[in-house]
């Protein structure tokens, strides 16, 4: 019952391969395989959002996603945004400084939500950026601050 | 909150997923998208022994205009309903309807098909297909078959696919003449299951009487909920504020039997029926005015 199924998936431009059991979900594969635990498993049932990822650029939950069927693909992770701790990507920065985040918990669900939204929406309206939000939990800011923020991010990223 | 162990396929064609299918018919669940199975399976409640992946098998994810309609493939991402130009043009019902599917992130990855055989009764996608008369191709290893939407849902959950078949096309007609819609839904969130919603379709003839409606509902049943009586009490009538009311009223008390959960009583899914049934109404025949 229990494969150990070869994975190669190219994660943040970089090429990895390991094995991976194959009810392993893509959030496990992510953080305890590869180590890379920007990513944040919240609800593991797709609704809190804080495991979205890039698949092929676009924007997913990887708790609903087993890891073999990521063979082949792209993944970008928030891992994948800043070139270096002091060089952020402008909608990081835009978070820090319009204080779009308190724990960060929902953090990198939020920014990989937002890469691909203000891809398609350069000029989203407040109504726009709050419908966009919807499928990710937060419960320190009340969302306020977080809307500033990818406003912010808009602006900054013109 | 990890899914128990199961043997994994990932089939490239639609042939080997048929074969693969009949091999282990009862045993093998398929995986479409997987943003109602994955979840199902993360909490245990659902524990294949088996899951036959489809989303290696391209050839199942495509939108074509064939003949007077749209042949879709069971694979299509809810995200390319979305966005499709002769969706937008020739079922703009659909088009309306999509970006109440859930999240984006969702509709990046649920598909057309997997939201029809998941027969979700809270799901927008089955309650579209009844409204748009889609009819869905099934395919086993041997033969294929044809079948209506109101056949095709037959219970909680429940189709009327065998175990060795396949959803693997979508047939929706293009919306007729002269036909305006509405889709309208009530959700404590954008993208979370509605409490209640309703799909309309209005169509009006040159001297303005209502040659056809249809009002389906969603979160109203055991699956999608064809209000017929109220359609038919609009059928070859010069639609009024009174009918509306008499159509909102016969749908909402009579033909829908909602059952209420921990977000809403069943007396407030009976409210909720009613005024999106008049406001859907009014909507559709304003657009169906419009097109004269």
């Amino acid at each position: 019952m229990t494969q150990a199924i070869p994975v190669t998936i190219t994660v943040n431009g970089k090429k990895y391969t390991r094995e991976a059991e194959s009810r392993m979900l893509l959030s496990d594969f992510l953080r305890h395989e590869l180590r890379l635990t920007g990513t944040h498993v919240g609800c593991e049932h797709g609704v809190c959002g804080a495991c979205t990822i890039l698949f092929d650029g676009e924007s997913m939950r990887s708790c609903l996603i087993l890891a073999v069927q990521a063979q082949g693909h792209e993944i970008t992770t928030v891992e994948g945004l800043a070139n270096d701790k002091d060089n952020l990507h402008p909608l990081q920065q835009s978070f820090w400084e319009a204080h779009g985040l308190q724990c960060g918990y929902c953090t990198p669900g939020i920014l990989m939500t937002m890469i691909p939204f203000l891809k398609q929406n350069p000029n989203p309206s407040e109504e726009e950026i709050r419908h966009a939000l919807s499928g990710n939990l937060c419960r320190c800011t009340g969302y306020q601050h977080i809307v500033d923020a990818v406003k912010l991010a808009a602006e900054k990223m013109k | 909150m990890k899914p128990a162990p199961f043997e994994y396929h990932a089939p490239t064609s639609l042939e080997q997923a048929l074969d693969l299918m009949s091999q282990h018919a009862g045993e093998a669940k398929l995986l479409a998208g997987g943003q109602s199975l994955v979840p199902a399976m993360n909490f245990r409640i659902v524990q294949p022994g088996m899951l036959i992946d489809l989303n290696r098998v391209v050839e199942m994810s495509y939108i074509r205009e064939e003949g007077p309609g749209l042949h879709v493939g069971a694979m299509t991402r809810e995200r390319q309903l979305e966005f499709d130009a002769s969706i937008e043009k020739r079922i703009p019902l659909l088009h309306e309807a999509a970006p109440n599917i859930a999240h984006p992130q969702i509709r990046n990855r649920g598909t057309l098909g997997g939201s029809i055989v998941n027969a979700d009764p809270a799901a927008e996608l089955p309650v579209l297909m009844l409204a748009l008369n889609a009819r869905l191709k099934a395919k086993n290893n041997s033969s294929e078959r044809w079948i209506d939407a109101p056949d095709f849902f037959i219970g909680m959950f429940s189709t009327a696919l065998e175990p060795d078949e396949i959803l693997v096309e979508i047939e929706l007609p293009f919306m007729p003449a002269r036909t305006g819609w509405s889709f309208m839904e009530v959700a404590p969130r954008a993208g979370d299951y509605a409490l209640m919603g309703i799909a309309a379709l209005v169509t009006l003839d040159e001297a303005g009487k209502c040659s056809n409606a249809k009002l389906v509902y969603l979160n109203a049943g055991e699956g999608p909920v064809d209000a017929k009586q109220a359609a038919q009490l609009l059928q070859g009538e010069t639609i009024t504020g009174k009918l509306i009311d008499e159509a909102a009223v016969l749908a909402s008390q009579k033909e829908i039997n909602p059952y209420g959960n921990i977000h809403t009583s069943i007396e407030f899914q009976r409210h909720l029926a009613n005024v999106l049934t008049k406001n859907a109404l009014k909507q559709a025949i304003q657009r169906a005015g419009e097109l004269q």
